[in-house]
């Protein structure tokens, strides 16, 4: 059936941080460095704006993977923001893989708002592992399937 | 145990009748002997008062709202509740000035539905002997092992030192070692699947009574993520195993690092789920990756995630061993 041998195409939830990371997407496109299409970017504020519940939240609405860019640390707009990030990441991420859910499906990156080269490698990079992962079963919400 | 009830009783009536407290905070027994809930005393009532090994509940929880009133509350805390106490002191939760606290000894809770593990039915009372314990029931006198029968919490004591107290009955006892994270350790040697067979196993019992988090000390905002309708996990049944795992994540996450490991959610959780084991996951992860930390053992310190360094850990770096 077609369906079946429909190619496998992650959705990937990337959040990244006005300051640095979101300008960094931004000089990739000007650049005109290509990023998956599956990567889909929210914006927030700070990386330290994101709370764990964005994260699980995403997953339920149908992500593979989930992605947080920041600042570099001690680059942060707000001084300290990202510091707490890594911290409360960590934690996180190393619950959800105590849960069972694969670790390579979580993952924190620093891109400043000048490294469009290195976004462009981090998604690619992603979108790849993910797909190799294959489709978030652990972490889903059925009633959120089409 | 009998001797303090008594000590504590007459403790009671003197600083209720010399009017330094006016209220007193306490247990008190139900229809049976083992089921023993938090209630609150005036002059009028406080031979209601009991303390008995079935006593398991932490007091803290309590005064938040019970400080803010007119008056002095006298409370009485076991050694692992003044973690607790020390906590909500630290987050400006209760007002210390209108809080006095008496230690008491503890030497082990008892959880009454390990009982029926050992066919003892229609329990009269319970009184312990060392590490033997006699229970008195209708049908006569059982004997059984204390350890057998105690409260996960109390298997995995933290020590018998009071953190915080204005007058201690029984003499100050002394902190000791556990092995409080064997379990959590034989979950992380398991592979991923292994993992996620367990939880998915353990958290799919979850009724979603939400008493974990009415019972936590730490669970304390007024306004909770779980009572927002909009965060389509207010409901009060799970309704699919997406739902059963949010919640317990995001209740754990909520206390990490404020958790003193008091062992309430696994006491009151009716399908006997093993919350500890999350939050003690927490409290590994936080002493690996930052240093040890002991939540409530005193005011000052600042949490894990509420500090930082500059050389922390990268996040896919958690499964590195030490620092």
């Amino acid at each position: 059936m077609q369906v079946e041998n429909k190619e496998f195409k992650p959705k990937i939830v990337a959040f990244c941080c006005n300051w640095c990371s979101y300008a960094g997407a931004d000089l990739a496109g000007s650049s005109r460095l290509s990023y998956p299409a599956e990567v889909k970017i929210i914006r927030i504020p700070c990386s330290c704006r994101l709370n764990p519940m964005f994260i699980l939240k995403a997953f339920q609405r149908g992500a593979d993977g989930v992605i947080l860019c920041g600042c570099h640390p001690g680059d942060c707009h707000y001084t300290t923001g990202n510091y707490f990030a890594r911290r409360r990441m960590t934690t996180l991420f190393s619950m959800l893989n105590y849960l069972g859910i694969e670790k390579e499906r979580t993952r924190v990156e620093w891109v400043s708002a000048a490294e469009g080269a290195k976004f462009s490698v981090v998604m690619n990079d992603f979108v790849k592992t993910i797909t190799e992962l294959g489709e978030n079963k652990r972490l889903e919400d059925l009633r959120c399937k089409r | 145990m009998q001797k303090i009830s008594a000590e504590m009783k007459k403790r009671a009536s003197e600083l209720l009748a010399s009017g330094e407290v006016s209220r007193v905070i306490g247990w008190a027994e139900g229809d049976f002997c083992y089921d023993c809930s938090p209630a609150t005393f005036t002059a009028e009532n406080i031979d209601k008062l009991v303390y008995t090994d079935f006593c398991g509940a932490n007091l803290s929880k309590y005064l938040i709202k019970e400080s803010k009133k007119e008056g002095k509350i006298l409370v009485f805390l076991k050694p692992c509740d003044t973690y607790s106490f020390n906590q909500l002191i630290q987050e400006h939760r209760i007002v210390r000035e209108n809080i006095y606290v008496i230690g008491i000894p503890c030497d082990g809770k008892l959880d009454y539905d390990k009982f029926k593990f050992f066919d003892i039915e229609g329990v009269l009372g319970a009184e312990s002997n060392g590490n033997e314990l006699t229970v008195d029931t209708i049908y006569g006198k059982k004997t059984v092992n204390k350890e057998e029968v105690m409260l996960e919490k109390c298997l995995c004591c933290k020590g018998k030192k009071h953190m915080v107290y204005d007058e201690l009955i029984g003499e100050e006892g002394e902190l000791k070692e556990s092995s409080r994270f064997s379990m959590v350790e034989k979950l992380e040697a398991m592979t991923e699947d292994e993992r996620y067979a367990f939880w998915q196993g353990e958290l799919s019992k979850c009724i979603r009574c939400n008493a974990c988090r009415n019972v936590c000390p730490a669970c304390s905002c007024e306004n909770c993520v779980f009572d927002n309708p909009e965060s389509n996990i207010a409901s009060k049944a799970n309704a699919n195993e997406f739902e059963e795992k949010l919640f317990h994540i995001i209740r754990a996450w909520h206390v990490a690092g404020r958790c003193t490991d008091c062992g309430e959610c696994s006491r009151v959780c009716p399908q006997n789920i093993p919350l500890h084991l999350l939050n003690r996951k927490f409290i590994k992860d936080m002493n690996t990756f930052y240093g040890e930390y002991q939540a409530g053992e005193d005011t000052e310190t600042r949490a894990p995630l509420n500090s930082y360094k500059l050389n922390d850990r990268e996040a896919y770096e958690f499964d590195k061993e030490g620092k």
